[in-house]
Formats: structure tokens, sequence, C-alpha cells
């Protein structure tokens, strides 16, 4: 399987501490998602804002599903590798305007699919209504990117995914669900 | 005017319904009929206790005496409990357990949209993620409901016999009161006149499709709202408490 290379936060120490905000938003977003390892939390869109408030500073992140069990560990990994730059940073839990898969970045879509894991479909603008009994999104398989393709689960390991096969190359695959 | 106690009410009853329901879900991990609802069941399981701790969370912040969430779920008696009758109702059958997942969700998506608009701002952030993921489990509920009533003999019979058993817990959904009744005027709450109609809808397409008679909602067995409960929520607690009350304040 080929695994996209992760970014580590501690590469990102030696950054101009003038230009602290910047520095800041570059460390938090590239903490990897304890769950999905290949993709960091800039790669998923979820560090919403940062500001300054006083000698700190604050990170909007907004949580993937209201009972993602990976939430806190994320939080706790931006403040931790924030910190471990020497910089005071505090998360704080934004729900509203809700996440939705359309904020992954183009480059973590690839890196979703060079993992094997078939990047979300775009809601905005689309047709599909996936909500439709026995409708489901033509997902391309990450692998051979053919459309003959079939869900096995509507639910994964884990809650933003479900499990398709590929019937043209045979092998099952994880497609992250348009949310 | 609504309230402080009225906004309180309101987090209970929401919360209640899901940690309850989420809880009766909780207990298939491991039994389902096949993985893929294995996978499933425990995974609506954790979107509704997602919710569940979001509404005692925010009823903890409310009243300030102290308790988080955990205290709202696992140090109340049954009494305190405020979740329809329906949800605490034991699992019987995967047909049961999926029709009651699928009434409960066709009826929770259109109060979670309506609560979108909510004139309280945690309640309103909280409904815009929480009707996507109502919307998702219609879908996989409600297929469900359509395979087993328009499948074999013995799925046909089973899914009319869970119908007949949930039938007379689905009118507590539409009850209102004066607390309700309040919500709604300061808009905290949708109408529930659109909540019926939203719900009808769904239920009338999808028993259709499932070759199912048409649902009669007629009055039946309440009083969940007010705190009185059948004798499983007694049993349902003392597993789901055992921890808390054997070890007070146990931590992991």
């Amino acid at each position: 399987m080929v695994v996209a290379p992760r970014m580590d936060p501690e590469i990102d120490t030696n950054i101009d501490r003038d230009d602290g905000l910047a520095a800041v938003r570059h460390i938090a977003e590239s903490v990897p998602d304890p769950e999905l390892v290949v993709v960091t939390v800039g790669d998923l869109g979820i560090i919403r804002d940062l500001r300054r408030d006083g000698a700190s500073v604050e990170i909007d992140v907004t949580p993937t599903y209201s009972a993602c069990p990976a939430t806190l560990a994320i939080e706790l990994a931006i403040e931790t590798a924030v910190a471990a730059a020497g910089y005071e940073a505090r998360v704080r839990r934004v729900l509203a305007p809700a996440w939705t898969t359309d904020w992954i970045t183009p480059a973590g879509r690839a890196k979703l699919k060079d993992a094997g894991i078939a990047p979300p479909l775009r809601r905005a603008g689309s047709e599909v209504d996936d909500d439709a009994y026995f409708a489901r999104p033509q997902v391309a398989c990450p692998r051979c990117d053919s459309l003959d393709t079939t869900e096995l689960s509507a639910f994964g390991a884990t809650a933003c995914k479900a499990q398709y096969r590929c019937l043209s190359c045979r092998e099952p695959f994880d497609y992250f669900k348009c949310l | 005017m609504a309230g402080r106690d009225d906004l309180l009410a309101l987090l209970l009853r929401i919360g209640d319904d899901h940690l309850i329901l989420g809880h009766r879900l909780s207990e298939w991990c491991g039994h389902a009929p096949m993985l893929e609802e294995d996978l499933a069941l425990p995974n609506m399981a954790l979107d509704l206790i997602g919710t569940a701790r979001m509404c005692y969370g925010y009823a903890a912040e409310i009243e300030g005496d102290g308790r988080s969430e955990d205290d709202y779920a696992f140090l109340r008696d049954g009494t305190d409990f405020r979740h329809i009758l329906m949800v605490e109702r034991p699992n019987g059958d995967f047909a049961f357990t999926i029709l009651r997942q699928f009434l409960f969700a066709a009826y929770m998506h259109p109060v979670w949209d309506g609560l979108t608009g909510s004139t309280d701002a945690r309640l309103a952030d909280h409904a815009g993620k929480a009707v996507k993921e109502m919307a998702y489990h219609v879908r996989h509920s409600g297929e469900w409901v359509i395979r087993l009533g328009d499948g074999t003999e013995e799925s046909a019979r089973r899914m009319m016999a869970a119908l007949d058993e949930l039938a007379p817990y689905i009118g507590e959904m539409f009850e209102s009161d004066e607390t309700a009744q309040r919500l709604v005027t300061a808009g905290l709450l949708a109408d529930p006149d659109a909540v019926r109609a939203t719900f009808d809808g769904t239920v009338s397409r999808t028993f259709a499709m499932a070759k199912l008679p048409s649902l009669d909602v007629t009055a039946g067995i309440s009083g969940g709202r007010t705190g009185r409960h059948g004798e499983v929520l007694g049993h349902l607690l003392a597993e789901m408490q055992f921890m808390q009350r054997a070890y007070p304040g146990q931590t992991w």
C-alpha cells in the first residue's frame, strides 16, 4: 500500500517567531489525524481560524462528526504540537458552520486516494440525492479508477467511512463518506 | 416566555431520548445478524450518544452546580429521565430494532432540521451536524424496513409484528405540553405540525415501498416526558450505571 509522507510537526520549530500566527497555523495544520494518519488536520479543513488572545493564540477547530472519538485527541495533539514549538495556544471547539467533506483540501484528497481510501464526492453542486433509498453515489475505485464499484457496508471502521468493493479489480476499499 | 427551566427540560428530553436509544443500540454490538449491521448499529449509537453529551454538557453549564455530563447519564434515577417510552423498549429482534430506529430517525430528522433555526445558538449549531447524521440513519434503517417488509414471508411477518408492538408508542413523540408550547413560541423548538407532516411523509413513502399498511397514529402509551417509565428502564440503568454506582467517581 502506498502511503503518502506524513508531515512531522517537529520540523516546523525553526520558523521565524516574528510571524507567530502563520507559524502556529503551519504547526497546527501539520498535525496528523490520529485515526487517518495519512492526512493532517489541515488537509481535513477542520482548523477554521486563529487569533491572538493576549500572549497566546486561540485556534478554532471544528469536529468532523458530533461523536467522533478522535475529536479530543485531535484537540490535544494540536495544543501539544504548538506548545512543543514554544507557543502558547488554546483550542476552541466550534460547531458552526458544520464541517463538510467539501472542506478537505485537494492535497488531502490526493493523500486519501494514495492510501487506498476513495475521497468523498463533492456535496456542493451535486445533483445526486445521497439520502434517497437504494441510491448510491458513483464512487471511483482508488486503485484502478473504475466506476464499477458497489457498497459493501454503509458503515465502516470509523464514523466517516463506508466500505466498498471494486467490481473491476475486485479490491475492497474504504470510501470517505460525503458529509 | 420560555425560561431557563424550559431550556433545561428540552435538553433533558432530547439528551435522554438519544442516550437511552444509543444504549439500546450498543447492546447489539457483537450480536447483530451480520457483520455490516454489527458496524452500523454501534456507529449509529455513537452519533446518538454524541448528541446526548452535547445536551448534558450544556445542561450542566446552565445549572452550574458542579455536575458534569457524566452525572446526568450515570447518577440520575429512572424517574429523573425524560425520554419517550419507545426508546427504552427492549431490542427484541432485528426487525423491531430497525423499525424503532427508523421511526425515531424519521421523527428527529425534521426536529433537528427545525432546530437549525433555533433562537438558541448552541442548539442551532449542533443541529447543523445532527441533521446530517439523522438523514443517514433514516436512509439506512428505512432501507432495512423496505427489505424486510417486502422480503420473505418470515421477514414480513417479523416486520408486521414489530409494527404492531411499536405502534402504541408513536403518539408520544408528538405529544405537547406547556413547556413544549413555550419553547415553540420562543423560537427554540420547531413547529410540531411541520415535524409531524415531514414524519408522516417519510413514513408513508417508506411503508408503501415496504408493503406495510399505512400508519395510523392514535393516542397510546405515554408518560416518559414526566418520568413515568417502564420496569425495563430499571434493568437498563442497572447495567448502564453499574460502574459509577459501584465505584463512585471512578475514572480511567
